[in-house]
């Protein structure tokens, strides 16, 4: 028997290691400035609107004043979690901090693209006859698997 | 329904002289149901923001799952305010309503 080798695993000093091929590591570093670069271009891209959600849904007035105070600093944070990602994808041991980081980044990744592809629970890549649409997916579903992993050894830390 | 975030109760704080009026209804914080954040996730940022148990963190999680939403947290308009900026932040689907008022039940 082996042991099923993680990608990501607390150490003993409170480090994580992620294991990821170069490969999976320039991938991972080169889609952060896509999706900041979305960000800064098309703030009201519909793609984005799970990035950006409504706070007050049924009072119009509350929610511009909540939009006039918020979204500078959430459009910050997010750049600055795509930024850490980005920055980090090379790294083989990373700090809590960071791997916070990472499952925010992660997910704001997959918000993006499964808003594009218009996923539903029951999405399957048999729905997409588009090949790039496909292509999308699959990244969709790896950034899915990595951040399950993310999330298993940061809940261990809890 | 759900117990509040475990912060002070906010009434010790007030002033005295303020008057118990429709400004101090609590203001609710719900998630709503998305078919792209990981139950993992959701239920990780529960613990992660509120402080709540895996066991009460995965118990909301699976509410907003099957019934599309539940009520995280509660507490003073600023108080909401800031959760639903956390959430956001993280990705998940959250708005505020006042108590009561039924404001996006679906």
């Amino acid at each position: 028997m082996i042991r099923f080798r993680r990608r990501v695993e607390r150490q003993r000093d409170g480090s994580f290691v992620v294991r990821l091929s170069e490969d999976e590591r320039r991938l991972l570093g080169s889609l952060p400035a896509q999706l900041s670069a979305v960000v800064d271009a098309e703030p009201q891209d519909p793609w984005l609107q799970r990035l950006f959600p409504t706070a007050y849904p049924h009072d119009p007035e509350r929610e511009e004043e909540w939009r006039l105070l918020m979204s500078v600093d959430l459009h910050d944070r997010r750049r600055a979690q795509l930024r850490t990602l980005a920055e980090t994808a090379g790294a083989t041991t990373l700090t809590e901090d960071e791997l916070l980081t990472w499952s925010q980044a992660l997910n704001d990744l997959r918000l993006y693209l499964g808003t594009r592809l218009d996923l539903t629970e029951e999405t399957t890549e048999a729905d997409f006859d588009d090949e790039h649409d496909r292509d999308l997916y699959a990244l969709y579903s790896w950034l899915g698997y990595l951040q399950e992993e993310v999330i298993e050894a940061l809940s261990g830390a809890l | 329904m759900f117990a509040v975030a475990p912060t002070a109760p906010v009434e010790l704080e007030r002033p005295e002289v303020e008057d118990v009026t429709l400004a101090d209804v609590p203001w609710i914080v719900i998630v709503w149901n998305d078919p792209i954040n990981l139950m993992s996730y959701v239920t990780f940022v529960f613990q992660k923001l509120f402080g709540y148990s895996k066991r009460k963190a995965t118990a909301l999680m699976l509410d907003v799952h099957e019934k599309g939403r539940a009520v995280v947290s509660s507490g003073t308009r600023e108080e909401a305010e800031v959760d639903v900026f956390r959430l956001h932040e993280h990705g998940l689907w959250a708005t505020m309503e006042k108590d009561g008022t039924g404001r996006g039940d679906s």
